[in-house]
């Protein structure tokens, strides 16, 4: 008797330790389809993207690959806009001078936005910074990119032209 | 007894579940990139004193350093 007691307080406890980490969100996932980015209180004017192919880059000034990918984020957008294709960067920074004093340094032609409370990040979950969401013209997420090499490009490039057709 | 368990139990359960559920997340981490957590921010300070480090032990290849320990490169 006494041991099952004993193997029941143990289980509980294990439970306990195991349960945060079980009922963490999953964040977005692909197929699934991508919410109202208009919900979470971005700061900046949100681009219409009803219709179109979205490359969604959760970024960050202080992350050096976010850096490395921005040129060729920028090139997309310049290749592929007249498309209906468009990069939407949203920046995590805890300030808004931290994110322009990046874009000062770094400018892009695509828009970005920021993510002042860090709402959509967290619904989104990422596991890395940067992460990046492909989204096609039905607004369901075709492809999750977690970090940036120069390499991953012209697989990630492939996959838009296909879905712009 | 059997209630000094339980309370030791949950007490124990509710610190399992504060400890679990802190990690730092991903797009949390701007304060430990900064600049000013990095243990050596001076690189050529870094060097001068590893290479000071090096000499005195006389280890080969110190820290990725070229050299045998002899003090002379």
């Amino acid at each position: 008797m006494k041991r099952r007691h004993f193997l029941l307080q143990t289980s509980t406890i294990l439970a306990a330790c195991t349960a945060p980490s079980l009922m963490a969100a999953e964040g977005w996932q692909e197929k699934s389809a991508m919410p109202d980015l208009g919900a979470f209180g971005l700061e900046g004017t949100l681009p219409k993207l009803k219709g179109k192919v979205v490359y969604l880059d959760f970024w960050a000034s202080w992350c050096a690959p976010c850096k490395a990918s921005f040129p060729v984020l920028d090139g997309w957008q310049t290749e592929f806009a007249k498309k209906g294709f468009t990069v939407l960067g949203i920046n995590v920074d805890e300030t808004a001078a931290a994110m322009q004093a990046f874009l000062k340094k770094t400018p892009v032609s695509f828009p970005v936005v920021r993510d002042a409370a860090q709402k959509l990040v967290a619904a989104a979950n990422v596991s890395t910074m940067p992460t990046s969401f492909l989204i096609d013209k039905q607004g369901v997420i075709q492809l999750v990119h977690k970090g940036f090499r120069a390499k991953d490009a012209a697989e990630i490039q492939a996959k838009i032209s296909a879905l712009l057709g | 007894m059997k209630m000094l368990r339980l309370l030791l139990c949950l007490a124990a359960a509710l610190s399992a579940c504060s400890c679990s559920s802190t990690p730092v997340k991903p797009w949390q981490r701007g304060h430990l990139a900064d600049y000013i957590m990095r243990p050596a921010r001076d690189p050529l300070t870094d060097s001068i004193s590893e290479h000071v480090w090096f000499t005195r032990e006389a280890f080969a290849g110190g820290k990725g350093v070229g050299g045998g320990g002899c003090g002379c490169n």
